[in-house]
Order: C-alpha cells, then sequence, then structure tokens
C-alpha cells in the first residue's frame, strides 16, 4: 500500500492527484445521499451539515485527544450518524419539502453552532489537522463504501427502500416497516456524510464553519440528482463531472459560478432525470437483459 | 423595550413576509421551491440602489422602478428554467433547476456590481417619533405602511379579481383548470411576476432599513422567508403573513434576550420545533393521503 501510494504520488501531478482525492471524498458523501434521497426519497438538503459533524468531530478527536486516525474516523463518521438519527425522526412525521427545510434549518444550525464552538476556533476554524487522507486510503475506501452500497441496494432491505420512495402506502401495506427504513436511510446517509467529512478534514489540513454552508449541501445534492436518482454508477459519475467541472472551468475565471449555474439549469432541462435514472451497475453490464425489467425506474 | 423589540420585530417580520409571499404563491400553484426567488429580492434591492444613486430617484421611483424590472426577470426565470421542465420529470429536476438559476443570478450581479457590500445614500430623512415607550423611525413607518398596503393589495387581488379566482383555481387543480379553459402558463406567469414584485419591494425596503446590499444577500434572506411561508402553512397566504411575521419577532427577541450570535439559527430552531408539533405549519391545511 505505502508502495502504490508512492509511486501514485511520483506519476500524478500533485494537482490533478488532489482533484482525484477530492472525486473520490465526493463520490463517497454522494453515495450517502443517494441512500437518503436517491432511494428511500427522503429529500434532505442538509448534507453538509453531517459532513461538517464529521469533520469537526474527527478534527477535534485527533488534533485535541491525539488519537489515531482510524478512530477519529470512527468517531466522526458515529457522531454524524447519531444525527443522522435525530433528524430522521421528524422525517416520519414530515414530507417532501418541509422535510427539505427541516434538513436545511438542521445544517444551518450546525454551521451557526460550530461558528461559535470555542474547541472548534469559532470562525477562525481548525488548523493544522495532521494530513492523513491518502490516495490510497481514499481509493480504498470508497471502493468499500461502493461496494457495500451495491450489496444494499440489491439486498431485501434496499428493494424496500426502493418501495418507500415509490409509493408509501403501497410499500406499508406489503408489510414493509417504512418508519424504520426511513430513519435506516438518515443514519447511513449521515455516516458516509460523515465519513466524507473526516477524510476532508485531514486532506485538506484547514476547516472551517464556511465551507459547509448550504452551497456545499446543494453541490451534494446536485451530485446525486445529476447522475439520476437511486442509481450508484449515477451517484459515482455525478460526483466525478461536479468535482472536476468546476476545476475545468477555472479557465474562465471569475465566469466560473454563472457557467456552472447555467450548466445546471441546461442539463436539468435536457436530461430531466438525470444521467442515469435508476440505472445500477447490474444494467450497466447487461443492458439489454435489464431493459424489460428494471423495477423502479419513476 | 419589550415594545421597542416588538416594533423591530415587525418591521423585520414584514420584510420576512413580503418574500415569503413569493415562495408560498409559487408552491401553492406548481409545488415548486423556487430557490431562484432569494435572487430576485437581491437583484430588486440592486435595481433600486442604481435608480437612487445613478439616476436621483425618490424612494417611492425606485421602488416602483425594482418591482417593474423584478416582475420581468421572475416571469423570465419561469420561462426559462422551470418551464421546459414541466410535467415531463421528477419534482427534484425543477429544484436543481432553481438552484442552478439562483447560483447563475447571484454570480451575474457580483460580476456586474462587486462583491463588496453597497450602501444607499440617505434617501429618506431619519426623523423618528415618540410613540409611548416606543421609538418610531420613519424608515420604519414606511415598511409596516407599505408592506400592509401591498399585503391588502395582494389579497384584494386574489379574493375579487378574474386572474386572482384562476389563480385559486390552479391551486386547487391545475389540471382541472387547464380543462375548464384557464390558460394555465398565462397564470403561473401572473403569479411569478406578482411574487417577484412583492420581493422586490421588500429588498429595497430592507438595502434602505439596513443600509446594505450585496450580491450574496439572496441566499439567507431566501431560505429564511422560506422558513416562514413553510411555518406558516406552505401555499396559505395569510399562513406567509403570519409565518413572518412571527419568525421575525421571535428572532429579534431572541437577539435581544437570548444571544445574538445564534441569529441565524433562531428562525431555523423555532421552525423545526413547531413543525414536529404540527407538521403542516400553522395555518395549512392538512392533506389526507389518498391511496
Amino acid at each position: 500500500m505505502r508502495f502504490l501510494e508512492q509511486w501514485i504520488t511520483q506519476i500524478i501531478d500533485p494537482y490533478y492527484l488532489r482533484i482525484i482525492i477530492l472525486v473520490g471524498i465526493n463520490i463517497i458523501m454522494a453515495l450517502g445521499l443517494n441512500i437518503t434521497t436517491g432511494v428511500t426519497g427522503q429529500l434532505s438538503m442538509g448534507h453538509a451539515g453531517f459532513m461538517s459533524l464529521g469533520a469537526y468531530t474527527s478534527a477535534i478527536v485527533s488534533l485535541k485527544m491525539g488519537a489515531p486516525f482510524w478512530m477519529a474516523l470512527l468517531a466522526g463518521s458515529t457522531i454524524a450518524a447519531v444525527f443522522g438519527f435525530i433528524i430522521g425522526l421528524p422525517a416520519l412525521r414530515l414530507e417532501g419539502d418541509y422535510l427539505a427545510i427541516v434538513t436545511i434549518g438542521f445544517a444551518e444550525i450546525v454551521r451557526v453552532f460550530f461558528l461559535n464552538f470555542e474547541p472548534g476556533g469559532k470562525a477562525v476554524g481548525l488548523s493544522g489537522i495532521p494530513q492523513e487522507t491518502s490516495f490510497t486510503l481514499v481509493l480504498l475506501i470508497t471502493l468499500v463504501v461502493i461496494f457495500f452500497t451495491q450489496r444494499l441496494l440489491s439486498s431485501r432491505l434496499g428493494k424496500a427502500m426502493y418501495a418507500v420512495r415509490e409509493n408509501e402506502i403501497a410499500a406499508e401495506a406489503c408489510g414493509i416497516n417504512t418508519t424504520h427504513l426511513k430513519v435506516l436511510s438518515f443514519v447511513l446517509g449521515a455516516f458516509l456524510g460523515g465519513l466524507g467529512g473526516a477524510l476532508y478534514a485531514h486532506y485538506m489540513y484547514y476547516i472551517s464553519p464556511q465551507d459547509f454552508d448550504f452551497m456545499r449541501s446543494i453541490e451534494i445534492l446536485n451530485m446525486v440528482v445529476l447522475g439520476g436518482l437511486g442509481s450508484i454508477p449515477g451517484s459515482i459519475l455525478g460526483a466525478a463531472i461536479l468535482t472536476i467541472l468546476p476545476e475545468m472551468l477555472r479557465v474562465v475565471a471569475e465566469y466560473r459560478m454563472l457557467f456552472y449555474g447555467a450548466l445546471l439549469v441546461l442539463l436539468m432541462i435536457f436530461r430531466p432525470n438525470g444521467l442515469f435514472g435508476d440505472m445500477r451497475v447490474y444494467d450497466l453490464i447487461k443492458t439489454r437483459r435489464a431493459k424489460g425489467e428494471k423495477p423502479c425506474q419513476s | 423595550m419589550i415594545w421597542q423589540q416588538l416594533l423591530n420585530g415587525l418591521t423585520l417580520g414584514s420584510t420576512y413576509a413580503l418574500i415569503a409571499l413569493g415562495y408560498t404563491m409559487v408552491y401553492g400553484i406548481v409545488q415548486l421551491i423556487n430557490f431562484a426567488h432569494g435572487e430576485i429580492y437581491m437583484v430588486g434591492a440592486f435595481v433600486g440602489l442604481f435608480l437612487v444613486t445613478v439616476w436621483d430617484a425618490n424612494l417611492a421611483v425606485a421602488m416602483l422602478g425594482a418591482m417593474a424590472v423584478c416582475m420581468l426577470l421572475g416571469v423570465l426565470v419561469e420561462r426559462i428554467a422551470y418551464r421546459p421542465l414541466r410535467g415531463k420529470s421528477s419534482r427534484l429536476s425543477p429544484l436543481i433547476s432553481a438552484l442552478g438559476a439562483s447560483i447563475f443570478l447571484s454570480t451575474l450581479m457580483a460580476l456586474i456590481a462587486g462583491v463588496n457590500t453597497r450602501r444607499y445614500p440617505a434617501v429618506q430623512d431619519v426623523g423618528s417619533y415618540a410613540l409611548g415607550p416606543v421609538q418610531l423611525s420613519s424608515m420604519q413607518v414606511i415598511i409596516l405602511l407599505v408592506s400592509a398596503a401591498l399585503m391588502i393589495g395582494l389579497q384584494f387581488l386574489v379574493a375579487h379579481t378574474r386572474i386572482g379566482k384562476a389563480m385559486r383555481a390552479c391551486s386547487q387543480d391545475l389540471d382541472a383548470s387547464a380543462l375548464m379553459g384557464i390558460n394555465v402558463n398565462r397564470v403561473i406567469s401572473y403569479t411569478f411576476a406578482i411574487g417577484s414584485a412583492l420581493a422586490a419591494a421588500g429588498g429595497v425596503m430592507v438595502g434602505v432599513y439596513y443600509n446594505a446590499v450585496w450580491p450574496y444577500m439572496g441566499t439567507l434572506a431566501g431560505l429564511k422567508a422560506f422558513a416562514a411561508a413553510v411555518l406558516g402553512g406552505i401555499g396559505s397566504i395569510p399562513g406567509a403573513m403570519l409565518g413572518g411575521l412571527t419568525l421575525g419577532i421571535l428572532e429579534i427577541m431572541g437577539v435581544a434576550y437570548i444571544s445574538s450570535s445564534f441569529k441565524d439559527a433562531i428562525a431555523f430552531g423555532i421552525l423545526i420545533i413547531v413543525l414536529i408539533i404540527r407538521p403542516q405549519g400553522i395555518l395549512g391545511e392538512k392533506i389526507n393521503k389518498k391511496v
């Protein structure tokens, strides 16, 4: 593993390596949000809140308590998952856009909390976080996360989650415990969000509350919707495109965000269901056979 | 002291209510969170600023000018970013399109006007009146009166005119309205125009009142106004007014008596608590799910 790392850092330009690592981190977070919003259909617009909880918790654990890196990662994602559980509870009573504003509100409250949080350096943020996140680690974790989400979505549990999105009442009538699944989808999404945040913090040296504002939540949501709701290859591609695209748009300097906004509008007009709406890894391999039997096409 | 805070809260709340009305009207008809609405409010503030500084306009002219420009802008955003998507996709893609439009507008304004905070010149003499225990500044009087007038006007428009009737029909059932011969696209354009005009009026008044205008002011104001609309029960016009005023008053009270550093969290905290107790908002109707 160390050999691979050395080899990679030798042959790839540091700037490109940085983009690749950020793509990996974004894939992890997009796959998390995909479980909540794409598969189970619970619109969450506050994923940056989970990311920031993961980032701050892991940074404080490794910086202030001197714990090893794996422990920091675990602490960050667990805390995020606990908050995912708490935020999942209102989801039982709220629907669609009501839930969206609650998740936005949650992320804003988290942001304001960290703005006033003494051990987190308040508005200045935390710096000097050890840079432990390496290319091989991100690659490894991304592959593991892809594998597990893939297994999850093709299991009974995953299919039940699709059913909740498609028609909650029908799902309940079929004996699916929708309450349990909705909360679970939030916990899993938040866990991966926190994991992404923890990796991000240990890659960037420095985090501040501004890194996790509303725009960040929107970026992650864009990845999932652009790729195609409920689709693993879609989330991966969406994360890759929306991480690389802004970098490529650096050519146009200050017009960057202008193009980004316009592209989002155009992409939605021409591909309203995302690039791969509901397509699975399985469908990519067996395209012809899958054509007649995609059960979850909306 | 408490009366003074109540008055300040009422002033802030009526600007939230003006923005929230745009969210709630659009949502009532097309079930879309119009995330570009906060940016329309920002553009309104800038147009007002432009008219006041370049053309030496007075406050009334600035406000009317901003309302006219934003009406066009609101209709244009709907034409370009939302109409092509209507009826042919999931409900999330118009949402992303709205966010794209919002990013586009705020960046465009940052390119035109620069990212720095700009100040309104003194358009309004800052006289203040003592009203019993409270001090009422002339700008507060203007905000309260103009907001009240606009809201009464809107209520009249929705309740007593042909277009208002068409709007109410569309908010009940879009397809059935189209079958009854209502030009649905025209009604939606009107809705965007009216909502945008209200937001522009709010933008100009907030710009003058707080004496600060910047290209990214729309995001947080938009989110809070949306929170106000949901608090009151989204889709309900009186709900948006009530939600805006409640949120404004509670936010000012929170800043005055609890802590000013948590200002931006207060609105959302209240919203979450209210929604957990009453998921459809204060005045929202409970919709029973149909099988």
